[in-house]
């Protein structure tokens, strides 16, 4: 077969075209004035307010906001250790076991992760007591662990980067280790920082298996709610809220994509 | 320029106690030998160069003593402290890193001043030292620039502001000049003399240019495959090799194989083979009869003539190629007995004689003094 030059830019409009054409009638539709989601009826922001007005998405969303921030932080933190044990650690055999384990759960399937962790949650509850039952706690966590193995990626990806002799420079001129990693290592990697915390932000925000999984009674998440409205038949509120949801996670993008542009500028000199 | 007039040669004091010394020094990397075996003796306010090519063991010597390596075997000293196991953040050293290593989220004010900081120095005091470092490397207009903001000579200038800043007692410079071009590189040059005079401090360079250590040092070091293979004066190190590597190393040599035929009361007779003549030499040279040794001579050495009557050494050959370099001429000469020698010769008239001298029998000329025997 002949390629034109046309090809893979027709190939890869179709593609796209596919993934964005539904979300781009969602967003429509979400301004709708009909009550029946397939038929336009005008445009209004009605659902927009009705969506405000409803106390069962508006707590299901803060409790998603709070859950997507905590776990975040907390992958952030985990995460940066294990980065830097997996870049730094001098003994090769046990770096490439630790290597594997850290980037499992990017390929784990999410029943899978969701099902142990909760038989590691219901074990423990069990043994020592604690997380007592299942709720935002254990959301919270299960977030955390497969959150923290996308930041260990992306921070490792640029520790590796990173000019080493950066660190040595600062040690020579009379830093401790511990005042190396503050004032030279965590400024040096800070894009790719923000970059991670916001991905494991957003991907805590979208998760429904997992939270399914462990999620007590009081705990449902957007995701959760959503769903079990959408099984009752979509209603057009659902398309406002998804509008919306769009709107945060593509600024989350956004930001994250730009900050990450900024750390591969922002090398050395 | 080569040595500082002031300074008392040391080294050639054996009363003197050395500043700083590596003792039995080795450093292996997976069983790979990067050092080997080096002792090495540098004092006070010395300002000495470590040369060597790419893979020769004189970086990871400067690292060893920074504390960015430790050692295989053997010990480090400074001011008859052994520092072997001490943390690079407790050494009284301070580097000035190949790649200039700054930080390029601090301004040029909090670079230079990073070292202070850690030192726990009061923020005035901080304020002045700073300003003056960076007077004295005159960026003082620059303080609040970023790295990225600064030319490639600027950047070098605060490299040397930030290493200078704790003034340390031994400050080490990992190819100071390489990335700057000619002329800005022997205006350093001086500015490094210069300051390295007036801090009175000890300074350890790296450098694979024979010329800026030729300019900077007050002794050379030559390394070679994680040896240390001669430690000299610079005029020493050119004049008197002790070994073919560093003769053909530092500056241009044409080298002959010679036979010791006959040992006279001192006076060696050699014979070159490969020149098939007999070599007169002036002065002691010691060797024992048909030992092999190699007779080395410097093209600027060696004279272009046509008349080769009153000369001690001569030999004929044809001139292959010319290379006009301006203030000097290199004449490779093809030896009727075979071998090709380079010859260098000073355009002192605009009229050369043999400035079109291409293909013409020529003979070559040099004097007994002019060479050096080596053994190895």
């Amino acid at each position: 077969m002949k390629l034109s030059r046309y090809t893979f830019p027709v190939m890869a409009s179709v593609g796209f075209g596919f993934l964005y054409f539904p979300i781009l009638i969602l967003v429509i539709y979400s301004f709708n004035e009909s009550k029946l989601v397939t038929v336009w009826g005008g445009f209004s922001a009605r659902w927009y307010l009705e969506l405000f007005q409803d106390p069962q998405i508006l707590d299901a969303a803060t409790l998603s906001l709070q859950i997507a921030a905590v776990s975040a932080t907390i992958a952030l933190i985990l995460g940066v250790a294990a980065a830097m044990t997996l870049v730094r650690f001098r003994w090769f055999r046990a770096r490439t076991w630790l290597a594997g384990m850290a980037a499992a759960p990017l390929v784990m399937p999410e029943v899978i992760t969701g099902l142990s962790l909760l038989l590691l949650f219901v074990a423990l509850d069990h043994w020592l007591g604690w997380p007592s039952g299942r709720g935002v706690t254990t959301i919270i966590l299960a977030h955390a662990t497969f959150g923290m193995a996308f930041v260990t990626v992306i921070v490792q990806a640029r520790l590796r980067d990173m000019d080493r002799t950066l660190e040595e420079a600062a040690m020579d001129l009379g830093a401790r280790p511990m005042t190396v990693f503050l004032t030279v290592t965590l400024p040096t990697i800070a894009p790719a920082l923000v970059a991670a915390w916001l991905l494991a932000f957003t991907l805590s925000l979208d998760d429904l298996v997992i939270a399914s999984f462990v999620s007590g009674p009081g705990s449902s998440t957007l995701p959760m709610v959503v769903f079990s409205k959408v099984r009752l038949g979509i209603s057009p509120d659902i398309n406002a809220l998804a509008t919306l949801m769009i709107l945060i996670v593509g600024l989350g993008g956004v930001v994250g994509f730009w900050q990450m542009r900024r750390s591969i500028n922002r090398r050395p000199v | 320029m080569s040595s500082n007039p002031s300074m008392v040669k040391k080294w050639l004091d054996p009363e003197a106690k050395p500043f700083l010394e590596f003792r039995g020094v080795t450093k292996s990397f997976d069983g790979i030998p990067a050092v080997r075996d080096v002792n090495l003796a540098i004092y006070q306010n010395e300002l000495f160069c470590l040369l060597g090519g790419s893979g020769s063991g004189k970086t990871t010597l400067l690292r060893i003593l920074a504390g960015f390596e430790s050692p295989t075997e053997g010990s480090v000293w400074i001011d008859g402290v052994d520092i072997t196991n001490v943390p690079a953040y407790e050494r009284p050293v301070n580097m000035m890193f190949q790649s200039y290593a700054l930080f390029p989220h601090m301004s040029v004010f909090d670079n230079v001043a990073y070292g202070l900081k850690r030192d726990g120095l009061p923020k005035s005091e901080i304020a002045v030292r700073v300003s003056e470092l960076l007077e004295l490397v005159r960026l003082s207009a620059f303080a609040n620039r970023k790295p990225d903001q600064l030319s490639g000579g600027q950047r070098q200038r605060v490299a040397l502001a930030r290493a200078l800043a704790k003034r340390p007692k031994v400050l080490l410079l990992d190819e100071p000049l390489g990335a700057l071009d000619k002329n800005l590189r022997e205006d350093t040059q001086l500015e490094l003399i210069k300051i390295q005079e007036s801090l009175g401090m000890t300074f350890i360079v790296v450098t694979h240019d024979q010329e800026e250590a030729m300019t900077l040092a007050t002794r050379i070091g030559v390394m070679d495959e994680g040896y240390l293979v001669q430690t000299d004066e610079p005029h020493t190190i050119y004049e008197y090799p002790n070994s073919a590597y560093v003769a053909d190393f530092i500056g241009d040599i044409n080298l002959f194989e010679c036979v010791v035929t006959d040992n006279e009361a001192g006076e060696l007779s050699l014979y070159a083979s490969q020149l098939d003549t007999a070599i007169e030499l002036d002065g002691p040279v010691t060797g024992a009869v048909n030992q092999t040794l190699w007779y080395a001579v410097r093209p600027e050495k060696m004279r272009l003539t046509r008349d080769p009557s009153d000369a001690v050494n001569a030999l004929k050959g044809v001139v292959h190629e010319i290379a006009y370099l301006g203030d000097f001429s290199v004449y490779w000469v093809d030896l009727d007995c075979g071998p090709r020698v380079r010859v260098s010769r000073p355009n002192i008239s605009r009229l050369d004689d043999f400035a079109e001298a291409w293909g013409e029998e020529v003979w070559i000329t040099w004097d007994g003094s002019a060479g050096v025997v080596l053994s190895q």
